[in-house]
């Protein structure tokens, strides 16, 4: 289905939820009506997408304070005609995103990784804890403002320091 | 032929202890199974035909590191990874030597990063450093020579498994026939 046809679509069913429709296969829903925009996405017939393929999280330190620090784009695949959807979400720094993990699992492993790596917090994730790095590492190293050397960059390593799940 | 003609008879080859163990133990360096990133791959080709370390005689990688003489540590370490890398290298039986290898397991190479250790060698010791990004097969047998010329030239109570005074003995266990 063409992004018109997505929109007119999801208009009918929750109105109000487009924030903005750009390009040829993105769409930016409002916070509020994120879960149940998502929900009509996956379960409605004529959409059908059912597979989540990735959730990529960018930092927008730049446009701050005017706009929100985080963008959150979740890619949505139709397996039946093989249509792709970009769907954007803006969040804040303190904003707990719903997570969509009861919609499509494969978000489970995707929202801990941006949770990981961004400090997006999800909220109704069930197992929300760090996938890449370790148990006791401190910040999140895919922010802007984090420095890439990390902490105690040039001091000796210890292997004792390294706690895990 | 050749030194099998002197042989014949009840002859008698005269050396030192010192000088029969590191030539044993320098011609049967057996490396670990071990392989951390884009340098395992030459690391696999070193053993392969082309190259074909078992002219070294460590053709032998064992999948466990009780039965190996030799960590080849080839990648990138890790954070995440280095407390499994130190564990390799402890459950390793003495006499044992290892190799880091490639720029990544030197120094931390290109990656001057939160999540990667710069240098194995702030875990555990290290005997030849093999630079470049990756080396080249050959580096990694020259790096293996270097390693037997190292054994070679060993002292056997010098080496840090020594303990003075201590005696192995074998203990034949007695054994009793059932009728
Ligand atoms: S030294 Fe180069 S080839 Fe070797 S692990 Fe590091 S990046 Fe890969």
């Amino acid at each position: 289905m063409d992004i018109k046809g997505i929109v007119s679509r999801l208009e009918k069913t929750d109105p109000g939820a487009i924030d903005r429709v750009s390009g040829e296969n993105e769409i930016t829903l409002n916070f509020n009506d994120f879960n149940k925009a998502m929900q009509t996405l996956h379960d409605d017939k004529s959409l059908c997408f059912d597979m989540l393929v990735d959730i990529v999280a960018i930092d927008r330190i730049d446009r701050m304070p005017q706009s929100h620090r985080f963008d959150l784009v979740y890619i949505l695949l139709c397996s039946k005609d093989f249509s792709r959807l970009l769907v954007r979400l803006a969040a804040g720094e303190d904003n707990e995103v719903p997570s969509v993990s009861s919609i499509w699992a494969s978000a489970d492993w995707a929202e801990r990784e941006v949770y990981d790596l961004m400090g997006i917090t999800f909220s109704g994730h069930p197992n929300l804890r760090r996938i890449l790095t370790w148990k006791n590492f401190e910040g999140h190293p895919l922010r802007k403002d984090f420095p890439l050397e990390g902490k105690d960059f040039d001091q000796q390593f210890d292997t004792t320091s390294i706690e895990d799940y | 032929m050749g030194i099998e003609n002197q042989l014949t008879g009840d002859n008698i080859l005269v050396t030192s202890l010192n000088k029969l163990v590191n030539w044993s133990r320098s011609n049967s360096v057996w490396p670990c199974t071990f392989g951390l990133a884009c340098c395992a791959l030459e690391m696999i080709a070193t053993s392969l035909a082309s190259f074909d370390i078992s002219r070294f005689g460590s053709e032998v990688f064992r999948p466990s590191p009780r039965q190996s003489d030799l960590l080849i540590v080839a990648g990138t370490v890790s954070k995440k990874m280095a407390p499994m890398v130190k564990r390799v290298y402890d459950q390793m039986a003495d006499p044992k030597w290892v190799i880091a290898m490639g720029a990544c397991a030197s120094c931390g190479g290109t990656f001057q990063s939160y999540a990667v250790l710069q240098g194995v060698d702030q875990i555990i010791p290290v005997d030849v450093y093999l630079p470049g990004c990756p080396p080249r097969p050959e580096a990694l047998l020259a790096g293996l020579m270097k390693i037997q010329e190292k054994i070679r030239t060993e002292n056997l109570n010098q080496r840090p498994d020594f303990k003075p005074g201590e005696r192995y003995e074998t203990q034949v266990p007695k054994v009793e026939l059932i009728r």
